[in-house]
């Protein structure tokens, strides 16, 4: 491993390649478009495939048919693309098929899109937010991982800043990807009397009956989630967050500052803490709970109207105020870029929180 | 396909699955020597009537390519067969 | 061997024959199991499906196959099939099916969808598919009719068709034109083989298995091929069975005309 200065959207793509990922198609919209040019670049190089797909339905829709294959593979976009994906991405949790989806997101609006399950039907699927590039490099085999574990698509959360800065990354080795499974696809199994089956709407082919029994079906697929909930350890970072009068939480790039602003405070003495959701889904409840556990407040940051702020209010049941200290943080372009985050502003906002405890 | 007298000669014949039939009538319409008849009380368990073979098939497997529910098997015989 | 029924004299068909006799046809090819299904009587669909996988047989590609369905009252009788199936949502098979090609060019990948499927819903996915001359082959299971739903208006129903959503008929004014997509993709650079068929009688049912076998060896040869199946329907046309094959003939193939519309093998 070397260090090299990559931006974002490039260290994204190696670890992507790296994680053994061998088909990506995209559609370009900002900000992802440069992850989609670095994997045309870069698949061919592996041996894998990148397809510039005529729609985000065309993209979600593509890697469905690798990934049916056994190949590791993903696809991405930005909130109103994967607005587009959602029904794909619902059918492939029930169709038990493994992907990596990318939204590099506008600023924090879209946090009820990716854990909420922005599709129709009662599903969940795992979502991890690195703050930085680094933190996504270091995610992304993981991501690769969850998603063949739990035979479930996984969406990794970034955004404007992560996909566009340059930052000192470690990206590792590409190595060979893993065999393709047993339930994967080849036609081998034609003719056997026993071929298989991929589908969203059942598991086995039901030859004297009728078609599906999607009642059945569902009722698997439910539990399916659940165990992959109960299955997968939530992450998190914490800074003096089980010693502190107000505990201050944020998630993705604004978590890089909201941590600054209570390091600052907590070096002039002022009992501040720090906790930021790494899994947004499974949400990291029990370490809030801790965290509230001796806390006066839970003050929430984030680049939405209040989202993530949910998920705070459901852990903590009532256990201790919340408070949203975040808010839309625009420039004339839309993208996400946010004129509030910088450490000075986060402090300002976390003291007069502070202040009225 | 004339025989004797009041024979008819059967160049093959079919084996009728009753319970698979849906009763569409298809296999009547697309038989060559119209051999073909459905049946007009006798259903079966499902309620539909079913084909009935007369004398004259030539084991043309129209019957078969055209139902869409693989009621027919179809043979042809070695020597055309006298059927009484 | 002739026994009574109904004032008849028919022949007995219970058993196989016991002079000697050869089997020529049995009651399903290897690829579809014996079991029942339950499309409406008078179903085209079965029929072209068995065209399917029979040529995918005789071709031996058995072991290489994989069915990409679409949803319509065909998605259940892909259960009935011994080929490998991955089923896409509505109007989806076609970008799986190139997912599927480029991620194990050594595959066969056919897609199964329905008219409703294809030409209303997945317009888009089929067109760039073929625009990209994809190594894989669409088939389209054209009735006229959105079946499943219940017997509605798709952009192939042709004018004066009744469904539910066109009782009086479809009439221009009100309701557009349909689209004769094989001509549509026959106009794609990236199409190599185009071709229209139907499975009304046991001649017309013989021709699409040619026109199949030939679109998967194109397929074969690395191009993009397109069948499109006219099959009837007498449930969603509103007519008895029997009535269904000059229905067909009469009306749907009217328009959409059966033939080879495109084949740049020379």
């Amino acid at each position: 491993m070397t260090r090299r200065l990559l931006e974002g959207s490039e260290a994204v793509a190696e670890a992507m390649v790296a994680a053994g990922c061998r088909f990506f198609a995209g559609y370009p919209m900002t900000p992802f478009t440069e992850v989609l040019e670095h994997m045309a670049r870069l698949l061919p190089e592996h041996g894998g495939t990148c397809i510039n797909a005529e729609s985000e339905l065309e993209a979600v829709g593509m890697a469905w048919g690798a990934a049916a294959t056994g190949t590791r593979a993903a696809t991405g976009s930005t909130g109103q693309g994967l607005s587009l994906m959602q029904e794909s991405l619902s059918e492939l949790v029930s169709a038990h098929i493994p992907m990596v989806v990318l939204n590099m997101a506008r600023a924090q609006g879209d946090y009820f899109q990716a854990t909420r399950g922005g599709g129709h039907g009662d599903y969940r699927m795992p979502v991890l937010a690195p703050k930085d590039a680094a933190e996504a490099v270091s995610l992304m085999a993981t991501a690769f991982e969850l998603a063949d574990q739990w035979r479930t698509p996984v969406l990794v959360f970034g955004d404007y800043y992560l996909a566009h800065t340059a930052q000192s990354v470690d990206v590792p080795e590409a190595g060979t990807p893993p065999a393709a499974p047993e339930w994967a696809l080849d036609g081998s199994t034609g003719g056997s009397g026993r071929a298989k089956l991929l589908s969203p709407l059942g598991d086995h082919k039901r030859r004297d009956d009728v078609g599906y029994d999607l009642q059945e079906h569902y009722r698997g697929v439910a539990r399916s989630v659940q165990e992959m909930t109960e299955g997968i350890e939530p992450r998190y970072e914490e800074f003096h967050s089980e010693d502190a009068d107000v505990v201050v939480m944020a998630w993705g790039t604004p978590g890089r500052y909201v941590r600054a602003a209570v390091k600052e405070l907590r070096d002039t003495g002022v009992p501040v803490g720090f906790l930021r959701p790494i899994t947004l889904y499974p949400f990291p409840d029990a370490a809030v709970q801790r965290a509230a556990k001796h806390a006066k407040l839970v003050a929430v940051y984030e680049n939405n109207q209040g989202q993530m702020i949910d998920d705070v209010r459901l852990a903590l049941e009532g256990r201790a105020p919340v408070r949203f200290i975040g808010g839309l943080s625009l420039d004339h372009s839309g993208f996400g870029i946010a004129p509030d985050l910088e450490v000075a502003t986060m402090r300002a906002r976390i003291e007069e929180v502070v202040g009225t405890c | 396909m004339g025989g004797g007298a009041g024979m008819t000669l059967s160049r093959g014949t079919v084996v009728i699955d009753i319970e698979a039939c849906k009763g569409c009538d298809l296999c009547v319409d697309a038989c060559p020597p119209d051999v073909l008849v459905m049946t007009k009380e006798h259903v079966n368990s499902k309620g539909y009537r079913y084909p009935m073979l007369l004398p004259g098939c030539t084991g043309c497997r129209a019957c078969a390519q055209i139902c869409p529910d693989f009621v027919f098997q179809v043979y042809k015989y070695e020597t055309p067969q006298e059927v009484a | 061997m002739l026994i009574e029924r109904e004032g008849l004299q028919v022949v007995e068909t219970g058993r196989p024959p016991d002079a000697p006799a050869r089997l020529v046809d049995d009651f399903t090819p290897e690829l579809i199991d014996v079991g029942t299904h339950g499309l409406c009587p008078g179903c085209g669909e079965p029929i072209a499906v068995r065209a399917v996988v029979e040529a995918i047989a005789e071709l031996g590609l058995t072991q290489k196959a994989i069915g990409v369905f679409g949803i319509g009252c065909y998605t259940a009788f892909s259960n009935n099939l011994d080929i490998e199936v991955l089923q896409a949502l509505h109007g989806r098979a076609p970008s799986l099916a190139t997912g599927v090609k480029r991620a194990r060019p050594d595959t066969f990948v056919v897609t199964i969808q329905g008219d409703g499927d294809m030409v209303n819903e997945g317009l888009q996915e089929v067109m760039h598919t073929a625009a990209r001359g994809e190594a894989v082959t669409c088939v389209m299971l054209n009735n006229g009719v959105f079946g499943e739903t219940g017997g509605h208006l798709t952009a192939t129903t042709v004018l004066g068709q009744r469904t539910k959503n066109t009782l009086e008929g479809r009439n221009a004014r009100d309701h557009g034109y349909p689209i004769l997509l094989a001509d549509v993709i026959a106009t794609l650079e990236g199409a190599s083989y185009v071709a229209r068929c139907s499975v009304h009688d046991a001649g017309n049912v013989a021709r699409t298995k040619r026109h199949l076998t030939r679109a998967f060896e194109v397929q074969q040869a690395g191009g993009f091929s397109f069948v499109e199946i006219l099959t009837m329907c007498p449930t969603g046309w509103f007519i008895d069975t029997l009535d269904a094959p000059d229905y067909l003939s009469g009306n749907l193939a009217a328009v959409h005309a059966p033939g080879v519309v495109k084949d740049r093998r020379g």
